[in-house]
């Protein structure tokens, strides 16, 4: 059974602003599951949408189901107890996520002390510092504020913030984003340790198809709020059944690779401002191989294989 | 000024207007303004000056509010109502005044700081810091004693001891207007400075300076009711700080006179606020980060 | 740290110097005869017309450097009360410290009791009525709110710091807080408006930042997010701009004092109009300036010991 599954999840942001528009996916314990897509196509609302921490203003649709209970129709007691315990999140920019007054030991300890309230003070502290020692960090680094430590220090705090209360779920938002390539493998070696080791679900959101490439099993790619790919890491990059997708994978080419050698990078244009999407595939302003149809109607995700499936109507034809 | 730079004018004064339309207190303020305003400019018709000459006087003195005089009369037999009318103009006027004086000079220094940097405005602004820590009050009231009380010395004291808050908020604007695009291009086309100053800078920095210009007229007003009751007004123009001063003088609040105290605090109040409701309305609108804030 | 406390100190001793020199020169280069404000309004013998004469007709910078030595001094005695200035002015500054300590301590706790609760649910009905009353407030001078006070309350003493007659320790302190009440509440009034906006204007800062989200996602029930994540980060700024404010709000007690005849610095100020009192001007001027420098100094080095980012630097 999946530990978390959204079912045709949708949120609309104040000002009529559909930034998720009917999502479905899920994730089983101990599985890798990548998001990937550009910045503003939904991907950050959904995992604010995981933990029910949207802005009031926003309507949501659909459900997200996390150990097969709606997150949305939870009490606000039920669903404190079940933030952090349950599901976590490594938050994107850790400097703005972390409280620059109190120490990190104190806000890796604050989830500790409210979800387990008969550990004492000291069994905390002692807990801080074995997770930091997990991330590679030493214990002693817990007294230290934000500021005094480097990006990738505070992305590692972030992760071992997440693992605080053992959570059966982490959603990992861009978390190595600002880090540089040599940190950016630490870090990814240590969040895939941890779901062999712990047997986690792990959601890996990034825009860099590099990372989610080498780290998940399964991969979906959004588009404009939608799902427009999914299946095995391993196919949909290398094999992809959406041109959007193959897009996205000519823009990060590997050398060597000859496939890469005559290949355009990139993808001219920008994605479409949500409040104002074209009509049809929202894809089709600035997809290569659109024709007429594409402008007509938007196109569901269709079955392409094992496993696969793509919202494209040339999905069929096999590059 | 072509046909389309005109039209666009009107598009953005008509947007501007929409934006500012839906903050309602800052309509009630400006209600105010106008309510005060037409005072001050028919003052005049509304009541006889005659009556601001103590020796003219012929009602008796600390009288109760009655038919003749609707708020009373002051120690002199004055009515406070027409004091009240006439103080209208001179605190409007003194505040607009001021207001202006502190508004040219705090511009001249931001925008010069601004736009040479480096030294010019390490100095310009190291100075204006130096002047916001003279503690404003004191600084007008040691002012005030020495030049002398008349109505152009209030205006001269006010106005130049407001400008080092136009000024650093003019500068902190010129820098970032500096930076941008067209100001390149304006320089590789030569454009000297005098016109990259008053053609592209000031254009573009006076939106903001607008509001904190309307805010600086709430705040002058106050100053020169602060300044009148301590004695330093212009005892031939009396304001709203006159008549309280008058009031307290002669003891008004022990002996009830309610109408000797009460009015002139009043006019000041819904004065300032409606400055100060127009001024935070014209800040939410031309600052948009502000906007998202409240 | 040590650089950034440096950097401050060197700032103010700039400024003082700044201060310095303008409290001469804004006194000497004003228009009118020297000896015409330094008299007016006062009868003085032939002899120490002569005597001020001659001091005034120095060199310029031979009188800067006997000022400089001694600034309170003056080298000239207050005209009013013929007695050296920093003796009348070390008699007045303890009723206006009490004074002004109680109503900024009132209006500082109020102020961010209310600034938080009007923040933090911004857009609400408590939060638009805090707001317009803090407009109102904000608009209201400080002696026009002590008047209606007098008027409206007058149980309560209009003025003085102790009534007559009083003698013996605690009746005297329950005396001086009887007659605190009303100047106390005048100054407390106007404060309380602007500690107010300056405490809503920062929570309302922080709402937007990510750590609340961190904290919320953390499973913290929503008061705990304030007080521990939001109250914090917002109470640096405003602690800092109250206690920058401590210097100007002195300069804003002069009204008060005068309304309420409270024997301290402001009601000195006042005295010093009639007259005027020049060399007690210039003195008492100089002394809020330096209260503003030193709180300036004060609010800076208490940021630097409050926000981690500047103390563990």
């Amino acid at each position: 059974m999946s530990l978390l599954e959204l079912r045709d999840l949708s949120v609309t942001y104040a000002g009529d602003v559909p930034a998720v528009r009917g999502v479905s996916l899920s994730v089983a314990p101990g599985e890798v599951l990548g998001v990937a897509g550009e910045s503003g196509c939904g991907k950050s609302t959904i995992t604010n949408a995981v933990l029910r921490l949207l802005p009031k203003s926003a309507t949501v649709g659909g459900s997200v189901l996390l150990d097969g209970e709606d997150v949305h129709g939870m009490s606000f007691g039920r669903l404190r107890a079940v933030r952090w315990a349950t599901a976590s999140i490594v938050f994107q920019g850790a400097l703005h996520s972390l409280n620059a007054v109190r120490t990190i030991g104190r806000q890796i300890a604050e989830p500790i002390l409210l979800h387990e309230p008969k550990t004492s003070r000291k069994a905390a502290d002692l807990r801080v510092g074995e997770l930091l020692e997990q991330v590679g960090l030493p214990a002693r680094r817990a007294r230290d504020y934000p500021h005094q430590l480097s990006g990738g220090q505070r992305q590692r705090v972030m992760i071992a913030l997440a693992l605080a209360c053992r959570p059966r779920l982490v959603i990992a938002d861009e978390p190595t984003t600002a880090l540089d390539v040599m940190v950016q493998a630490q870090v990814l070696q240590l969040l895939s340790g941890l779901v062999k080791d712990l047997g986690l679900a792990l959601v890996l959101i990034s825009h860099d198809l590099s990372v989610l490439g080498t780290t998940c099993d399964r991969v979906a790619v959004m588009y404009a709020g939608k799902v427009v790919e999914e299946g095995p890491a391993s196919v949909v990059f290398d094999d992809s059944r959406h041109p959007y997708s193959g897009a996205l994978a000519g823009a990060f080419p590997r050398v060597g690779d000859p496939r890469f050698r005559y290949a355009p990078a990139g993808l001219a244009g920008d994605p479409p401002y949500p409040g104002d999407l074209p009509a049809g595939c929202p894809f089709h302003p600035r997809c290569p191989v659109a024709f007429d149809r594409c402008s007509e109607a938007e196109v569901e995700l269709l079955d392409v294989g094992a496993g696969r499936r793509a919202a494209c109507l040339r999905a069929g034809e096999a590059s | 000024m072509t046909a389309i730079a005109w039209q666009r004018r009107r598009a953005t004064a008509s947007r501007f207007w929409a934006d500012f339309r839906s903050h309602r207190s800052a309509l009630v303020g400006l209600g105010i303004l106008l309510f005060f305003g037409l005072v001050a400019v028919f003052a005049s018709v509304l009541a006889d000056p005659a009556g601001l000459d103590v020796t003219k006087a012929t009602a008796p003195a600390h009288a109760a509010p009655s038919g003749d005089h609707w708020l009373g009369t002051d120690q002199n037999g004055r009515s406070v109502l027409t004091l009240l009318i006439h103080g209208t103009r001179v605190s409007l006027i003194v505040g607009l005044a001021a207001t202006a004086i502190a508004i040219v000079i705090g511009t001249v220094i931001g925008i010069m700081a601004g736009f040479y940097g480096g030294w010019a405005r390490s100095t310009l602004m190291g100075l204006t810091d130096w002047f916001l820590v003279i503690p404003f009050l004191p600084l007008a009231i040691v002012m005030a004693t020495v030049l002398g009380a008349s109505l152009l010395n209030i205006i001269i004291v006010i106005g130049v001891t407001s400008w080092p808050g136009t000024a650093r908020l003019v500068c902190a604007q010129t820098l970032s207007v500096r930076e941008r695009p067209y100001m390149e291009r304006a320089r590789a086309l030569g454009g000297g400075d005098w016109h990259q100053m008053t053609r592209h800078i000031l254009p573009n920095v006076m939106p903001l300076v607008l509001a904190h210009v309307v805010l600086t007229v709430s705040v002058a007003i106050l100053s020169e009711t602060t300044l009148s009751f301590l004695g330093l007004g212009d005892p031939t123009r009396p304001s709203w700080g006159y008549i309280l001063d008058n009031a307290y003088g002669t003891g008004a609040m022990s002996n009830g006179e309610w109408w000797f105290v009460l009015p002139p605090g009043l006019c000041v109040v819904a004065v300032v606020l409606a400055f100060t409701l127009v001024g935070r309305a014209l800040e939410a609108v031309l600052n948009p980060r502000l906007r998202e804030g409240s | 740290m040590r650089g950034y406390v440096l950097k401050k100190v060197g700032w103010s001793i700039g400024t003082l110097l700044f201060v310095v020199v303008f409290n001469f020169f804004l006194f000497r280069l004003l228009p009118g005869d020297p000896i015409g404000l330094y008299t007016r309004g006062r009868n003085m013998s032939p002899d120490q017309l002569i005597r001020l004469r001659q001091q005034l007709n120095r060199p310029i910078g031979e009188q800067f450097i006997t000022y400089l030595s001694n600034p309170f001094a003056s080298t000239i005695n207050s005209t009013r009360f013929n007695r050296p200035v920093w003796e009348i002015i070390g008699e007045r500054v303890w009723p206006t410290v009490l004074l002004v300590g109680t109503a900024v301590l009132v209006a500082a706790l109020a102020g961010v009791w209310l600034g938080i609760r009007s923040g933090w649910r911004r857009g609400s009905r408590f939060d638009r009525v805090t707001t317009g009353t803090t407009n109102t407030l904000y608009a209201m001078p400080e002696f026009w709110v002590g008047m209606m006070l007098i008027m409206w309350l007058p149980f309560f003493p209009s003025g003085g710091i102790n009534s007559v007659g009083v003698t013996g320790f605690l009746p005297t302190v329950v005396d001086t807080a009887w007659h605190l009440v009303l100047p106390v509440t005048a100054l407390a009034i106007v404060y309380l408006a602007e500690y107010t906006s300056i405490m809503r204007a920062s929570l309302v800062d922080e709402l937007r930042q990510d750590y609340l989200t961190l904290a919320r996602a953390k499973g913290l029930r929503e008061d705990l997010v304030r007080r521990r994540h939001a109250v914090p980060n917002a109470l640096l700024p405003t602690m800092t701009l109250i206690f920058l404010n401590l210097g100007f709000v002195i300069g804003g007690a002069i009204t008060v004092e005068y309304v309420f005849s409270w024997p301290g610095l402001g009601l000195l100020t006042a005295e010093a109009l009639r007259g005027p009192d020049i060399p007690l001007l210039q003195a008492v001027f100089l002394l809020f300036s330096l209260g503003v420098i030193v709180f300036t100094l004060l609010a800076d080095l208490l940021y630097a010991v409050l926000d981690p980012r500047v103390s563990t630097q």
